[in-house]
């Protein structure tokens, strides 16, 4: 019975895994500004600039952001972060600044929009369109049974009358 | 849901998938078309600058010109004009030359932007390939650059008569282009 509930909880402990792997993930995005010449003296604000420009992408390699990418356009874009944020420019009103020039495109994390909503909902609308056709799937009935025709309702009559051995008499 | 036992159901449920995957593959290959033709660029950015006014600046001359580029002038010139960025060191740029060169030809303006290009490269490259600019400037920081959303060179805007921001085209322009997308909103525009 013990061995029976451990085997059970197998699943359970993969999912853990798997969802430690996934939360720890962010947590390895690496950082570009290892020039200390790129950084603002004031600690808070040079911590402020590295998490916006994490959230923007580089738009010369797209996959990356601004603060890991070593384009040259993204050491220009971390420097006038830093001029903003130094400038005391709130975290959105910078993020405004670049997506009035580059457009949503360049937030990693897209804004909940009209255009957006696919994006956002896909991943749960897939999950219940599976979910759904697995439960169908196995709650599926068999069709009923065809009526049985006027010989095979007889012979029925027949058999239960006479009993299913001794057919030859 | 008993009309999934039927056979046509079953059918249907198998020819599903089949059908998914025939409408994606047909997309993918229109897709892989465009890109043969130049007219589909996969790390285009639409740009949010379409429909509004140019952004403020003022830059520097790039010789053979003498006087520089202002957004003002481009306000008060009231002319269809194309702003294109440039760079002698990019590849692209001069692949679309030869497009530009046309275009000049055909009576349409071109301001030229040198992109983070030294004063000598970019007037060794207009002596070498010709000059198709009507005005020249040069934006060595790519400040300006920011302010357009350029992300690399060449870039192409094409400013309508008040000053605003009609469309962009991000690489090398190529005949396809310019016949199927420029061609179109200047005639529409202008009335020409």
């Amino acid at each position: 019975m013990r061995k029976k509930r451990i085997a059970r909880c197998q699943p359970i402990g993969a999912l853990c895994l798997l969802a430690a792997f996934f939360a720890a993930a962010p947590f390895h995005a690496a950082r570009a500004v290892s020039n200390p010449a790129e950084m603002l003296p004031d600690r808070a604000q040079e911590l402020r600039a590295e998490a916006i420009g994490q959230e923007l992408r580089c738009l010369v390699c797209q996959n990356e952001s601004i603060e890991e990418s070593d384009a040259d356009l993204a050491r220009d874009l971390r420097a006038e972060i830093r001029k903003r944020v130094a400038a005391g420019e709130s975290d959105k009103e910078v993020i405004a600044w670049m997506v009035a020039r580059y457009g949503d495109f360049v937030r990693l994390k897209p804004p909940f929009r009209l255009l957006t909503l696919v994006l956002w909902f896909s991943p749960a609308v897939a999950l219940a369109a599976g979910g759904i056709a697995v439960w169908f799937g196995l709650h599926r009935r068999p069709a009923p049974p065809q009526p049985l025709s006027a010989a095979e309702e007889a012979r029925l009559k027949r058999l239960l009358r006479e009993g299913w051995g001794n057919p030859r008499s | 849901m008993a009309w999934l036992g039927s056979p046509l159901g079953r059918r249907l449920v198998l020819t599903l998938p089949v059908a998914v995957a025939a409408v994606g593959g047909a997309a993918f290959l229109t897709l892989l078309e465009r890109m043969k033709h130049g007219t589909y660029d996969p790390h285009a950015v639409p740009s949010p600058l379409i429909g509004k006014p140019v952004p403020n600046f003022t830059l520097p001359a790039q010789p053979p010109a003498t006087t520089g580029i202002s957004s003002a002038e481009l306000v008060t010139a009231k002319r269809w004009i194309l702003v294109n960025f440039f760079a002698s060191w990019c590849v692209p740029c001069q692949i679309e030359h030869p497009v530009l060169t046309e275009l000049a030809a055909a009576g349409l303006p071109i301001w030229g932007i040198a992109y983070k290009d030294t004063v000598d490269a970019a007037k060794r490259f207009l002596t070498e390939r010709g000059n198709p600019y009507t005005r020249l400037a040069r934006d060595e920081t790519g400040r300006v650059g920011i302010d357009f959303g350029v992300y690399g060179v060449p870039e192409t805007f094409l400013i309508d008569p008040h000053g605003i921001i009609r469309w962009r085209w991000a690489g090398a322009l190529s005949d396809d282009v310019v016949r199927d997308q420029l061609f179109p909103l200047l005639r529409g525009g202008s009335g020409a």
